[in-house]
């Protein structure tokens, strides 16, 4: 089931087309993310699904909802957690839920949120004190009150460490495994591919690609790259020979092969196992969503 | 008007944590009042119509009160909450509009109005304050004051960019109003010149509305500053109504 349909959606600031024509749907029950670089559209698109921003032209239905006209019932039932927005500096957390806690109908109980997101500790903290992270997971305890069937979760791990990212990453997933649908948005590739269940890649207001991670990288036809180092000389042309391989290279010792389909690895350390040629530190190098974005847009993902 | 109560607790709470503006809404009218008390005492002057210093200022720093409030604290605080997107995190959830501008006018107003009653306490029980005035009558003045200051404080903040751009402006606003309108100097040592800037400024129709009803003039020799406040009053809140951006 559809929880968000969106059909042509569009919206002009100016001369600036932030939206064009974009559509979509997020299934009950998925993380869907929405991915692309700063700029591209994607707070645009979250806040017009939210109702906060009147689409020039367009459909959206949010739970069968129009978020126009049905603004406070929908967000009765959705929870948004938008990029930077903020609470004020000396509003301490358990005031911050309580507040947050009592614009719900029942007035919700955020006690169980605290330890859900690991800020028992905080709770008597100021805002201005919290880390990035620590704000972030706030912000996502805020989200989550009124036990929301649709999560909205803008940039949300932009500025965190890698380790504090992936602590996001499980959160989301949480979410997700509470039977609630999640809409995310990032310009980390590598987290829309890690997290996502389906992407929409959306470039200058544009959607240009939509799809599960896997079928939007294999779809694409990049290759896996195998990557080893050998001792002595041996024949290129006979790694040419295996099936899938479309060409080698070799740098000094460095041997890259590039190539498709699932047994490739195994093909190249057979191969060179038989002829008894010494390699050592081979890897693979699957294609990742940059690849993907690459080869759509002509351009590398820059944060 | 689900979240009321909790948006005025909270709002308080955080009002509190200010240190400035604590000190400039409370505290610092009632010290003005000690020291201009300790100095002049409340001995009965001609200046004054047989009125004393401290039954003059008790009136006329509520008009302080009033303009830092309306002028300072309101812009500030509201165009900084623009600003930092707390108001756009509020605008997130099913809370409405007229409940987050409920709790600000809620809360102002009573920080306002326990401002206003330090300074009769002080003057009730230092200085033996006189007062010939109805009480309610008075309410009904004070809150006139306050309202039409909190429109004018409201169109600072939806123009202003942002928090500090609205401090500058706020101050702007401020200062010449406290100094000419007879809130912190008395009106009748000002100088010509200087009462009539005075008579531009809306504070001084606040202040000289406050200080007639205070000694029991009737309301038709004001009506003149009744009007001025009720015409800034519409005029405040239908451009803030139209300009007012919540991000």
């Amino acid at each position: 089931m559809a929880v968000v349909q969106v059909e042509q959606l569009r919206k002009v600031y100016g001369a600036v087309v932030a939206v064009d024509e974009v559509s979509f749907e997020v299934q009950e029950g998925e993380i869907f993310g929405m991915v692309g670089p700063n700029g591209a559209g994607k707070t645009t698109t979250i806040e017009c699904i939210g109702g906060l921003r009147r689409p020039d032209a367009g459909r959206i239905l949010v739970l069968g909802l129009d978020p126009q006209a049905k603004g406070y019932a929908l967000r009765e039932r959705i929870g948004m957690q938008l990029q930077e927005s903020a609470l004020p500096d000396r509003i301490k957390v358990w005031e911050a839920l309580d507040l947050y806690a009592s614009f719900y109908r029942p007035s919700d109980d955020w006690r169980p949120l605290l330890e859900q997101l690991g800020l028992v500790d905080k709770y008597n903290a100021s805002f201005a004190k919290l880390s990035g992270g620590e704000k972030q997971r706030l912000s996502i305890a805020l989200a989550l009150l009124g036990d929301p069937e649709l999560v909205f979760l803008d940039e949300l791990t932009t500025g965190l460490d890698p380790q504090a990212r992936r602590a996001m990453w499980d959160l989301v997933r949480g979410i997700r495994d509470r039977g609630k649908t999640v809409f995310l948005t990032t310009h980390y590739m590598e987290e829309a591919e890690r997290l996502c269940d389906r992407v929409a890649i959306i470039d200058r207001g544009r959607i240009i690609a939509l799809d599960t991670p896997e079928n939007l990288i294999q779809g694409l036809g990049v290759d896996s790259r195998v990557v080893f180092s050998v001792e002595g000389t041996f024949s290129l042309e006979l790694l040419q020979t295996l099936n899938g391989v479309s060409r080698v290279e070799q740098s000094g010792e460095r041997v890259t092969l590039y190539g498709q389909g699932e047994a490739l690895v195994g093909q190249v350390i057979n191969l060179l196992t038989e002829r008894g040629i010494r390699f050592r530190d081979l890897r693979t190098e699957r294609p990742t969503l940059d690849d993907v974005y690459l080869a759509l847009t002509g351009r590398e993902m820059r944060d | 008007m689900r979240g009321l109560g909790k948006l005025i607790w909270v709002k308080l709470k955080l009002f509190f944590r200010e240190p400035e503006a604590f000190f400039f809404t409370l505290i610092f009218p009632v010290l003005m009042l000690f020291v201009f008390g300790s100095i002049y005492g409340n001995e009965p002057l001609d200046i004054f119509g047989g009125r004393g210093t401290v039954d003059m200022s008790v009136p006329a720093y509520m008009g302080i009160i009033i303009a830092t409030t309306g002028l300072m604290s309101i812009p500030i605080s509201v165009a900084t909450d623009r600003e930092k997107r707390v108001l756009r995190r509020l605008r997130t959830t099913p809370v409405r509009p007229h409940t987050i501008i409920t709790a600000w006018l809620v809360m102002y107003f009573g920080i306002t109005l326990v401002g206003a009653l330090l300074l009769v306490a002080a003057g009730k029980l230092v200085y033996d304050m006189r007062f010939d005035g109805n009480v309610l009558y008075v309410f009904l003045a004070f809150t006139l004051g306050t309202l039409s200051f909190f429109a004018l404080g409201f169109v600072v903040a939806s123009l202003a960019p942002t928090g500090r751009t609205a401090n500058i402006v706020g101050m702007v606003l401020f200062f010449p109003m406290i100094f000419f309108s007879g809130a912190t100097i008395p009106w009748q040592t000002l100088s010509e010149g200087v009462q009539r800037v005075g008579r531009a400024l809306p504070l001084t129709y606040v202040v000289q509305l406050l200080q007639g009803l205070w000694f029991g003039e009737p309301w038709s020799e004001h009506l003149l500053k009744v009007a001025v406040l009720l015409g800034m009053l519409i005029v405040g809140v239908v451009v803030s109504a139209k300009t007012f951006r919540w991000d």
